[in-house]
Order: C-alpha cells, then structure tokens, then sequence
C-alpha cells in the first residue's frame, strides 16, 4: 500500500513537473504580471473553440444549403432555409407547413413545456413545504427524492420503459384491480403522459432542494410573531411564505422553462425514438435528426432551427436575468 | 426502533397529528415509493432468468419453476405441487393429456399418477441469472463500453480540475486589466447549451479529426464555467497574505497555485470533481453524435444502440442499464451530503 502510495506520488510529481516547467520558462520571459492570462488561456482556447466559434459558425451553416459538412463547399442560400422553416398557412396546424416536422416538434415541444413546468413546479414546491416542515428525517427525504436526478437519462429511460412495458409492474398493478393491460407506449395519450411525468420525477429533486434553499432562508421570527398574533396558516403560507419565496420561485421557473425547451435524451430513450408515430418527438430531436439521422444531412436547416431555439432560450435567459437583478 | 415511532407520533400542536401532519406523512411516503419502485423494479428485473422475465403477470422477486433430473427420464422435469385427496404431494410433471397431467413421484420414478391439470401449480424457488450481467461483458461489447466510459469521465474530470481551478486562480488572485470582462465572458458560456450549437460543433471536431474519437468527446467538456464559478467564488475566501508571503519566499506563479491555493480549495474541488464525474458518465447527445464505431461507444450510447438492436433482450439491457447505474449510487451514498449542499449553495447541476 505504502508503495503503490508512494509510486503514485512520483507520478504526480512527475507530471506536475511537465506543467510547471514550461509555467516558470513563461513567467521568467512575460514576468509575474502576467501570469493570470496565462492561467486563464487553456480554459479560454476551449471555450473560444468549443463555444465561440461554434456559435458564429452556426449562423454561417443557417445561411448555406446542401448536405456538405465543410463549410467551403456549401452554397450560399440566403433566408431559404428559414422560409422553409417558417412557411405554413397556418402555425397551428403543422401539416400545413411545408417543413412540417419541425412544427409537430415546436408543438410537441410547446405542450410539454407548459405541462412540465407547471408539473414540476407544483410536485417541489408541495415537496419542499413539507421537508421545510417536518424536523426529523429532512435530510433523509432530500436525498430519496433527489437521488434520480443523479441518474443517465438513459438509464431512466430504460427503467421506466420496463416498468410500463406491457408485462411490466404497472400493467401487472392494473389487472389486480381489475383493470384491463395499456400498451402505454404504443398510446398517444398515454405516452405523453409518462413522458411528462418521468420528466418530474426525474428532476424534481433538484427544483425541490432549491426551493427548500429559499424557504430554509425566511426568518424563523416572521413565523413565530404570525403565530403570536393567531395567524391562520393558509394565510402565512400567501402572505408571508409565498412573497418571501418569490424570487426564488421565478429563478426555478426560468430554469425550469430554458431546460424543457431542451428536452431529448431520457424521452428519447423512454419513448424508443420519439414515438408512437410523432407524439413525442421534441425540438432537439429534430435538430438531431435533421442533421445526424437521416440519409440526406440538412446541416443547414437543423442550423437554422437551433437559432430559432437559441433566440428563444436568449429571451428565456434575460428574463431571468432581469427578474433576477429586480429580485435584489 | 423506538426513535421510529417516536418520529411518527411526533405532533404540531398538542392535540396530536392534525391533517396537514398526516397529509405530508402521505406525501413522503408515496414520494419515497414512486422514487424507489421503478429502480427497485428493474434491479430484480434484471437478476431474473430470461425465460421468466416476460411472464405475465409479473413475480416480484427472481424467482424460476424448479427443474429436477427423475431417473429414467432423460430430460429434466418441472416440479409442480399436485392436490391429491386433500393431500399435497410434489410430483414432476412428464407431460400433459388434454387436461390430464401424467406425473411421476421423484422419489418412487416406477409408477405414473394421473392429476387433473386443474389440481396442479408449479414449484418454484429463487433463481438468480448472474448470465445477465457476464454474459453482456464478454460477449457483445459492454467491456469495451465500460473502459470508454471509464476513459472519458477519468480523463475530463482531471482535465476539468486542472483548467477550470487555473482560470479560477487567475480570476480571484490576481488583479488585472479586463478580469471582470473575462468572468463575464466565461460566465455567459451558460447561456449557450450544447443542444444549440450542435451543428457547428460537430464541425468543429470534423476539423480537429476527432470524430469517432474519445478525445472528441472528453476536449468540449473540460471548460466548464459552473466549474470556474464555483472554485472562483470559494478562492476568494483564502487570504492574500498567504499569497504574499509565498511571493516573498520567491515562490513561482505556478507554485503558488499549485502548492498554496490549491491545497485549500481542496473541498470545493471535490464538490466539483463529484459534478463532473457524474455529468461525464451520463452524458448522451454529443457522444451519440461524435462517436460512430460501437467500439468507440461509452456505455450510454452502446446501452442506446443494444436496446434498439435487442428489444426483446429486456434481461441484458436491464442488467446492463443496472452496471450503468451502479458508480453513480455509490458516489451518491457515500458523498450525498457535499452533492446536496453544493447545488444548494450555487445552484449548479
């Protein structure tokens, strides 16, 4: 133990070195003052290359057609991608769009949204009132419940296709009351139901643990005076709890909506591709497709969808920001 | 024991429990159920033998009809329990003649009784197929998967360590021209989220020739500015003496960081080294899109891929989505507590 200990020190030591000595050569030519630039230049290099550049690039691949990777050998195509994005006779119905399948996506992803936000909302905030209550066992609770949002989308994927599949644990609880089996999965309805509410109970635990952060923050004397004075409880919860929480509530709603918006990987996985037909197929699902999983790759146009989601998630950010910057 | 029930019967007020007391007990429990059920569900799923995993309705635990050798029979036979005259006797099971079951008494294998099928159910006993879990791993490519995965989380979480504590060194220790527009610049990195800039991305790896590369997938990773974030804000609490008294000593810049400032930030380092552990492990979008050859794949894309090539192998894939799950629950038990207060404390995930 004692070898494998020290032989692992000599390792460190041995690649420190390689960092430290090129570090020192730079100091002794830049000087000391200028030292942070360097510190700082491995993490921007990546940010410029992994993050900056992509972004510019991304409006250059919106502006260019044809199914080249490369850049240089893609055709300047002016606005066509996003007339083809945006031309429908009417938005509310996507099968009259010509690029209809990103307007099922924009629905889809519309409606899942909304429902998982305001679902998600409700379930930590009931969760954190609770745990903000009870005196013994919080930190057990906390735990359970945010134990899945540790887990791979995939893997929570993959456990609950199995626990509805159609001779999974659920169907075999529903005909032990009596009830017929659901293919859940080959359902319209009922897929998206579950793919609602796997999203909540993948994630609630981190909604919950920041909201219980704020209610834990709330003076504990604005609570005894209220009981002093014979408060009812339902109004401490509006009137103290509820403004007090506040901007906590509207960072988590923000968040809430600009991670939605995303949405794939676990329903993705849940619902093996998207389906039944398209009734879970998602904005990024389409960007993913569009671009990587078809026979003809529309770099161009799954581009041009992710700056319409880009815009859409810039708006989202500042809101937040905004609210954010009041909230102080 | 005592502790439990003095923990359920404590009360509010005096009058004992009252609704919301009992409302948010319910609450708890339901939750801690929905949380626990569908894991639990699929980890005994995923011991059963494969001839039993689809049966309808469901058995909770692993269980298999026994199988016994009866001399004079060259195949195995199926124990079953059979109502006979009142009596319960095992018997095995040879075969079945419209609704009569021709069976044999292990014990006496001479002489065949007839049974109404009607009078018999089968025996069975906890049987574990551990095949589940060895046979993913040398036969098809899970250890291949497995090494990936294990490659790209050690690799970017060390790298991850290394750039995200030196910019967050040179943001909160020194003091120079343009270091608020730096923080601000890093900062902002948050607001564009992978699924955004997918497309160029990948082009930009397309360049680099890391496509199908582990390289490719670990590099975009490492410059995380949840990461400089959370080591800035906890570098600003150590002291600069402790900086200045090192400069004195003619300490190297890098010394500095590396033998002073680096010591002490030990505990917001590993808050970040569980973060990225556990990101890289279950990242899934941009290695599906990178990685191209199954023996490039980490174990989530090759878990992907074996469940739509397999669908009908649930006992693989259930065992294998179990091997996936299984370092993040143990991170998770031992190091719960600094996860939870990391994300309460900034919000990060």
């Amino acid at each position: 133990m004692t070898q494998v200990k020290s032989l692992l020190g000599t390792l460190v030591g041995w690649l420190v070195s390689i960092i430290e000595i090129p570090f020192n050569l730079i100091e002794r030519v830049i000087g000391g003052r200028r030292m942070p630039w360097v510190f700082m230049l491995p993490n921007l290099v990546i940010f410029g290359v992994f993050t900056f550049l992509p972004i510019g690039l991304l409006v250059f691949y919106a502006f260019t057609g044809g199914t080249e990777i490369v850049l240089t050998d893609r055709p300047f195509i002016g606005l066509d991608n996003f007339t083809r994005l945006f031309s429908c006779e009417n938005f509310l119905s996507p099968y009259s769009c010509r690029e209809s399948m990103f307007w099922i996506a924009v629905q889809n992803t519309v409606w899942y949204v909304l429902l998982t936000v305001s679902g998600m909302l409700a379930v930590s905030l009931i969760t954190a009132l609770v745990l903000d209550k009870i005196t013994k066992g919080r930190g057990f609770f906390r735990a359970v419940f945010f134990y899945p949002v540790l887990l791979s989308p995939v893997v929570v994927g993959l456990v609950w296709r199995w626990f509805l599949d159609t001779n999974g644990l659920l169907n075999s609880l529903l005909v032990d009351i009596g009830m017929e089996r659901i293919i859940f999965m080959l359902d319209v309805f009922w897929s998206r139901f579950w793919v609602i509410g796997v999203s909540i109970w993948f994630q609630m635990g981190f909604y919950t643990l920041i909201i219980l952060a704020g209610l834990q923050a709330i003076p504990r004397d604005i609570y005894e005076a209220a009981a002093i004075d014979g408060t009812p409880r339902w109004r401490v919860f509006t009137n103290i709890t509820l403004p007090m929480l506040m901007p906590n509530l509207v960072v988590v709603l923000v968040l809430l909506m600009i991670r939605s918006v995303q949405v794939f990987d676990e329903a993705y996985v849940l619902t093996n591709g998207g389906g039944p037909g398209t009734a879970n197929t998602f904005l990024v699902q389409y960007i993913y497709e569009t671009a990587f999983a078809s026979d003809i790759r529309l770099y161009g146009l799954a581009s041009a969808a992710s700056v319409a989601m880009g815009v859409v998630l810039l708006i989202l950010t500042l809101i937040q920001l905004g609210l954010a910057k009041k909230a102080e | 024991m005592s502790s439990i029930v003095n923990f359920l019967s404590r009360t509010r007020g005096k009058n004992g429990p009252d609704l919301t007391d009992w409302l948010s007990w319910f609450w708890l429990l339901v939750g801690t159920l929905i949380v626990a059920i569908p894991i639990a569900w699929a980890a005994v799923s995923s011991l059963k033998q494969p001839s039993e995993i689809q049966r309808f309705p469901p058995s909770f635990l692993p269980v298999a009809p026994v199988q016994i050798q009866v001399e004079g029979y060259d195949s195995s036979l199926g124990l079953w329990e059979a109502e006979i005259d009142g009596d319960t006797r095992e018997l095995a099971l040879i075969r079945r003649i419209g609704i009569q079951a021709q069976m044999v008494d292990p014990e006496n294998p001479g002489e065949t009784i007839n049974v109404p099928t009607s009078a018999i159910s089968p025996v069975e006993s906890l049987s574990i197929a551990p095949t589940n879990y060895t046979d993913p791993l040398e036969r098809f490519n899970f250890l291949t998967y497995l090494k990936n995965s294990v490659f790209v989380t050690t690799m970017a979480t060390i790298l991850t360590l290394l750039l995200n504590s030196m910019a967050a060194f040179a943001l909160s220790k020194y003091k120079f021209r343009g270091r608020n527009a730096m923080f601000i610049i890093i900062i902002s990195t948050l607001m564009i989220p992978l699924s955004v800039v997918i497309v160029p991305a990948f082009l930009v790896v397309v360049g680099l020739n890391m496509i199908d590369n582990l390289w490719g997938v670990i590099l975009p990773t490492i410059a995380t500015p949840t990461g400089v974030f959370l080591l800035r804000q906890y570098m600003l609490t150590i002291p600069d003496e402790l900086i200045e008294a090192a400069r004195i000593d003619a300490a190297s810049e890098f010394r500095i960081f590396w033998r002073v400032v680096l010591p002490l930030t030990a505990p917001a380092l590993a808050v970040l080294a569980i973060f990225s552990v556990i990101w890289r492990w279950n990242d899934f979008l941009w290695p599906l899109i990178v990685l191209i050859r199954p023996d490039n794949f980490t174990l989530q894309v090759g878990l992907n891929a074996f469940q739509g090539q397999f669908t009908t192998q649930w006992h693989y894939i259930l065992a294998m989505t179990m091997l996936s799950l299984a370092p993040v629950t143990v991170i998770f038990v031992f190091l719960q507590r600094y996860i939870t207060a990391g994300i309460a404390n900034t919000g990060i995930k």
